[in-house]
Parts: C-alpha cells; sequence; structure tokens
C-alpha cells in the first residue's frame, strides 16, 4: 500500500496584487495613459494577463517551492495561518487555479470540497438542488438516483425536500449542502474548512462523516484551524507558513510546532508599523501585555490570581461603533471566551464614537478561571458586521500555573480549560 | 475517470496539473466528460428562469409576439400592408424567432461566468458549460414560441388575401441547420463577451449596445434586398444576416436565395466559434483568480 497518490512538485502559485503608483502622477501622464489605454486593454483583452512567473513589484507568491507526497489512504492535515497558502494549495489540487510553476500528480479521481453547497439555487428546491449541486461535484445522474434516498435522510429535511431551499432555515440549508458532498465518493477527497460552518450538533455530524470516509480507505487532504479535528482525523500533517512548507511530520508534532512558532512568549507583544497591513487604518495596533497584580510583564501566571491584559492602539482618526477585544484560546485551538471592551452597556453607551487618539483597553480574567496548561490570546478590532480592522489570532501564550487550585491534593490532569472554585454543600440526607 | 484539463496529460490515469504555456489544447473531450453537467446547467438556468413570474414560461411567447405587434404597427400597419409580398407580422415573425434567441443568448451567456462567479472559484469543471448552457437554455423558449409561428402561418394560409401560401419544400429540412447556425453564432459572441468580461467588466455595460447595433445590421423589420446588390455579400459577414435570412427562405419561400450570402455568413460563424474557443480557453486560465 505504499502507492503514492499525490505527487507535489516545487509547486508554486503568484498572484497579481493591486499597486498603488508609486510616484506623482502629472496632467501628461494621465492624458498619456487615457489615450493609450484602449490598446493596452485589448492588448491584456487578447493575450490575457501573464501567467509567466515575474518577480515585479505588485505580485506575490502565494505559495512556493512546496512539494510533498502523500500514500493512499493517507489522511494528511494542512496547517498554517490564515495567510499561510492553504486554500491556494487547495484551489490548484482541485483545479480551480492553475499553478504558476511547479507541478502535481493526482492518481484517481478528485473530488473537492472547498465550500459546501456550491452552485446551490435559492429558487430550486431541495430535491433540484441535490440533483444540481451533485452534478457540479462531478457526480453521475445515475450516481445521484441511487444515493438519493440516503442523502435526503442524512440530511433531515424530507418534509421540505420540495420547498425551494431559499425557504429553509441556515441551519437545514448547511445540513442539505454537506449531505450531498458527504456523499461523494472520490479516490481523493480535497476538504477546506467547510466543517467550521453551522452549529456543535452539525460539526460532530460532519466529523463523524470525515473520520468514516478517512476508515474506508481514501485518501484525504484535511485543511482546518480546529486543531482537536485535525488530531483526530489525520496521522500526518503539513505546515504552512508563508507559502512556504515549513514542516512535514506526525500530526501530533505538527501541531506542536505550528501552536508554539510565531508565538510571543514573554508576556508582551509589539507591531511594528511595517507588521500592520494597510486596510488596518485607522486603527494602529502597538501593544498586548499581560501584567500579574504588581503590575510586572508576565508570561506565567498563578491559576489562582487575576492577571490583566492590556490592548494599546492609536486611532489616527475616530471610529465610531468600534470595539477592541481579545480571544483566550487553548492551543489546541478551542475559545475558551471571547470579550470586548465595550461589552457592558454603560461602556457601549460612553465609547459609541472613539475620537482620534491614543488607547489602552484593559482587562482582568479573574483568579480562579482558568485550568493549567498554555493559552493563546488572540487580538481583535472591529465594528459590529461592518469591517473588521485588525486582527491577530495568535498573539501572545500564556502558561498558566495550577499551584494552590482547587483539587490540586490529587495530582491528575483536570478535564477543560477552566477550573472554578465552586462552592460545594454536602448534606447528609440518612441520619 | 479524471477528465483532463487543457494543461493536463492522462496516462494510466494520472492526472498532470502544471502551468500551460502557450495557445494549449482545446481538449473539447472534456465537455463530453461533463456531459451530464451540461444538461443540468441548461435545465436549472431554465427553471431559474421563469420562477417568481406570474406568467411564467408565457414570456417566450410574450416577448417576440409584442415586438412583432410593436413592429408590425410601426412599420407594416398591422397585418394589412404586406411587405416583400407577405404579411408584414409573418415577415417579421419569422425573423424574430432566430434572433430573439440570439439576442437572449448574447445577454445571458455575456454576463453567465459573474453570475456563476461563486462557482468558478469553488470546484472545477469546463467552465465553458457556463456560456454554453446559457445559450441551450434559450432553445426552449425557441421551441415555444415557434409553435406561435406555426398558428400564424396557418392563419395566413387560409387567409385568401394574405399573399402568402405555405408550399412543402426541400428546403423545410434546412431549418434545423439554420437553428445550429444561430447557436453557433451565438456561442461564439458568447465565448468571447463572457470570458472579456471577466477581465474587464465594461462588456458587461457594452452588451445591450451591441445587441441594439447588430439588431439594426440584422435584417429583421426590414428585408436584405433592401440592400444594395453589391454590398450583399459585405452585408453577410454578420452571420444572423444568413439566419435571418435562411428561416425566411424556408418557411415562408422568400426570393432571397440564401446562396453566397449563406456561405459567408457560415464561414463567418464558424471563425468565431472557432476563435472563441480558443480565447476563451486562453483566459479560462486566471478565471478563478480575476473574477
Amino acid at each position: 500500500m505504499n502507492e503514492v497518490v499525490i505527487r507535489v512538485d516545487k509547486l508554486g502559485k503568484q498572484y497579481r496584487i493591486g499597486l498603488a503608483p508609486d510616484r506623482y502622477r502629472t496632467l501628461r501622464d494621465t492624458v498619456v495613459d487615457t489615450v493609450t489605454l484602449p490598446f493596452r486593454t485589448a492588448r491584456t483583452l487578447l493575450a490575457g494577463p501573464s501567467m509567466r512567473p515575474g518577480n515585479g513589484k505588485g505580485t506575490i507568491w502565494a505559495l512556493r517551492d512546496v512539494s510533498f507526497e502523500v500514500q493512499r489512504g493517507q489522511v494528511l492535515g494542512i496547517i498554517g495561518r490564515n495567510g499561510a497558502g492553504k486554500s491556494t494549495l487547495l484551489k490548484i489540487l482541485s483545479r480551480v487555479t492553475e499553478p504558476t510553476e511547479g507541478s502535481v500528480e493526482l492518481r484517481g479521481r478528485v473530488g473537492a470540497l472547498l465550500e459546501v453547497g456550491t452552485g446551490f439555487h435559492l429558487e430550486l428546491t431541495g430535491r433540484e438542488n441535490i440533483y444540481l449541486n451533485g452534478a457540479i461535484l462531478g457526480m453521475k445522474r445515475t450516481e445521484i438516483e441511487r444515493k438519493f434516498d440516503e442523502i435526503v435522510a442524512f440530511s433531515e429535511v424530507e418534509q421540505f425536500i420540495d420547498t425551494p431551499v431559499k425557504r429553509y432555515s441556515s441551519g437545514m440549508y448547511l445540513r442539505l449542502a454537506f449531505a450531498v458532498a458527504a456523499h461523494l465518493e472520490p479516490e481523493i477527497l480535497v476538504v477546506d474548512e467547510v466543517l467550521a460552518v453551522g452549529d456543535a450538533e452539525f460539526q460532530r455530524k460532519c466529523l463523524g462523516k470525515m473520520s468514516d470516509v478517512a476508515q474506508e480507505g481514501r485518501t484525504v487532504l484535511f485543511v482546518s484551524h480546529n486543531m482537536s479535528a485535525i488530531l483526530r482525523l489525520t496521522e500526518r500533517a503539513i505546515v504552512l507558513e508563508k507559502g512556504k512548507l515549513v514542516m512535514q511530520a506526525p500530526t501530533a508534532q505538527a501541531v506542536d510546532y505550528y501552536m508554539s512558532s510565531g508565538f510571543s512568549d514573554i508576556g508582551e507583544r509589539q507591531w511594528q508599523p511595517e507588521e500592520v497591513p494597510a486596510d488596518a487604518a485607522p486603527f494602529i495596533p502597538l501593544a498586548l501585555r499581560v501584567k500579574d497584580r504588581q503590575g510586572r510583564v508576565v508570561d506565567t501566571m498563578r491559576s489562582t490570581e487575576p492577571i490583566t491584559v492590556e490592548v494599546e492602539y492609536k486611532l489616527s482618526s475616530p471610529i465610531t461603533g468600534l470595539r477592541v477585544g481579545i480571544y483566550l484560546l487553548t492551543l489546541r485551538g478551542e475559545y475558551v471566551f471571547t470579550s470586548f471592551d465595550i461589552d457592558q452597556p454603560e461602556k457601549f453607551e460612553l465609547y459609541g464614537a472613539r475620537p482620534a487618539g491614543h488607547y489602552i483597553s484593559r482587562c482582568v480574567i479573574p483568579g480562579d478561571f482558568l485550568n493549567d496548561g498554555r493559552y493563546a490570546l488572540a487580538v481583535n478590532a472591529s465594528t459590529f458586521r461592518m469591517k473588521r480592522y485588525f486582527q491577530d489570532d495568535r498573539v501572545l501564550a500564556i502558561t498558566v500555573d495550577g499551584t494552590g487550585a482547587p483539587g490540586k491534593q490529587w495530582p491528575e490532569p483536570r478535564l477543560g480549560p477552566v477550573r472554578p472554585r465552586l462552592e460545594w454543600q454536602i448534606e447528609r440526607l440518612n441520619v | 475517470m479524471a477528465s483532463i484539463l487543457s494543461s493536463t496529460k492522462k496516462r494510466d490515469d494520472v492526472l498532470v496539473i502544471r502551468p500551460t504555456r502557450g495557445v494549449g489544447a482545446l481538449n473539447l473531450r472534456d465537455l463530453w466528460v461533463y456531459r451530464e453537467l451540461i444538461y443540468f446547467m441548461t435545465w436549472r438556468d431554465l427553471k431559474v428562469r421563469y420562477k417568481q413570474t406570474a406568467l411564467g414560461a408565457s414570456w417566450a411567447v410574450l416577448q417576440p409576439v409584442l415586438r412583432m405587434v410593436v413592429f408590425s404597427l410601426l412599420f407594416g400597419g398591422i397585418a394589412k400592408l404586406s411587405y416583400a409580398g407577405l404579411p408584414y407580422p409573418l415577415f417579421n415573425f419569422t425573423a424574430l424567432l432566430p434572433w430573439t434567441l440570439f439576442a437572449k443568448a448574447l445577454g445571458d451567456a455575456g454576463r453567465s461566468l459573474i453570475t456563476n462567479r461563486n462557482m468558478i472559484t469553488k470546484v472545477y469543471f469546463p467552465r465553458m458549460i457556463i456560456p454554453l448552457a446559457s445559450v441551450l437554455s434559450g432553445v426552449v423558449d425557441f421551441a415555444i414560441a415557434f409553435a406561435v409561428l406555426i398558428v400564424m402561418m396557418i392563419y395566413y394560409h387560409f387567409q385568401s388575401n394574405s399573399g402568402f401560401h405555405f408550399v412543402w419544400s426541400w428546403a423545410l429540412l434546412a431549418l434545423p441547420l439554420l437553428l445550429l447556425l444561430a447557436l453557433v453564432t451565438a456561442l461564439g459572441a458568447s465565448l468571447w463577451l463572457s470570458a472579456a468580461n471577466v477581465i474587464y467588466r465594461d462588456v458587461g455595460y457594452m452588451l445591450p449596445f451591441l445587441t441594439e447595433m447588430w439588431f439594426f445590421i440584422t435584417p429583421v423589420v426590414y428585408s436584405s434586398s433592401e440592400i444594395p446588390e453589391k454590398l450583399r455579400l459585405v452585408y453577410a459577414i454578420n452571420p444572423m444576416t444568413g439566419v435571418v435570412e435562411g428561416f425566411r427562405w424556408a418557411l415562408l419561400g422568400t426570393q432571397t436565395a440564401p446562396g453566397p450570402m449563406m456561405i459567408v455568413s457560415t464561414l463567418v460563424a464558424l471563425i468565431l466559434l472557432v476563435t472563441g474557443l480558443f480565447y476563451f480557453r486562453r483566459m479560462e486560465r486566471s478565471f478563478a483568480d480575476e473574477i
């Protein structure tokens, strides 16, 4: 069974990005540009955008020099931060886009799930969409007919199967979409973060189906931010960083590497101006700090003691509705909580519009709250449903030391990310 | 089972993905592998088109009929005046059928890639299926409207003073070929326009204007016999001229012999299709990145 079914060799993909003019434009430039525009346009229209690798400004390599092999029946996880090139890699493997250099060899029919419900049409009924979506995913009509009942049963939307999907709830829509995708039977399955949608019940169902697929001996490439899903489903994983493959190892090792790389361990993370994406403006993040009760910057805290988390930032112009907040995650990527500085109604009233200036948003994480272990702090500055100014998913790692925490008399690990000190009453009923 | 892209070669069921250089192959086999998707996409376009309309598929009839009424009022003085020895409504409607098919295909297919952007960025299939399905879905509308034409032909046939008498002739057999010519023209133009529209949305804004211009250089409201003899061959460079005059010749027995004009129209339509295919293939590689 040592047959290689996917061979990726020195794969690279270059994208053009919009480039701002780097010098003042004169009227003459504008006139010349306007006059020659139709000709330049005609040239682009006829020749197509240049696909040759270039190294000029205005292009970025989303993926470069990536090589790896996958054997038949192997389940490979692909992990990396946002923008590391995971999606680009999947898009090339599923032939949505062409590589700029390098090559891929695939043995067997490839089924790609970059999204569930691709091509679903709101005006069509559930039944019609099953056929349409199945065909788009590459299933034959006879195959769809054979699996039709199974798909409907899996989706749990039997009563509404002849209702246009625009009348479905979002949960029903997702279940139906995933049901079709789950019944695709390719030899090689490429799956993107499709499991990150839907409610917990739905996610459990998806994961269950995924592990079934894996057990049937099919080759699966799986991308996820959910490290516990990666650990559960995959044997090996590759780690991508800025378009390069930096690690290829058994999953546990790869996840550890990923989780501990790129972190600042000293209890403080400062952002240099060049590290901040241009679209964050007018929000300028300066630093995130973790402090103990004495106000010292620390990277390790006692489970029993409160710590202070500070986000320091500048606003170069006022933002209405801005909220600055933190996420706390376990190193496996599971969220512990999310909190924003204007969560409280009175703060919300007070800071509805934040004028330009230099700020610190500070909060206290209480003692007797976190279990011992390592946690990641992430930061987010956004306006509700309008714009995400800045987000960094893995800013700082902090270590929580459980000395003195409830239950420490037993030297056993406690499950779960929190370790609250609960008031127990013990009542004896039979005297 | 793996199907193949222009940039890929198949041996022992191995699919090789690498950057395409140069023009690249047309690889029409890929379309054959995905033939069921062509069917489903056409079917979807049809299903969706008249959903939530009060009149449903009657629009397929109403659109050309209403246009015919307007043109007859403007140019024919309804049913009375004859033109080229034929009742004007009949003269006009026969041409409106293939024209409507063509104009609709141009409009729908030209924007089709943008409308289906979501599919293009998420899943692989031969992209050509999208404009192709848009063009094909018009054939059903055409068939429905054709029934109206038959009714009109029967009506005028039994009206003794109408000037129209239906005669069976071999020319009728040319009808499917003429329909094919209309489809080839529509597909050729759509391939060019839809692919160009991905890079420059200007094409989308240009479409209604282009269709309008095209309408005036096609003999729908008038006959090509109005065109000076010397210019007719130049006039026939517009493939729709051949289609429209061909329809009149096959169904109504007009004098206009399709001969040399037909050859010019057919050649141009084929050139349009082949260049359209290559152009589409060339642009297809960057669709997912540019759209």
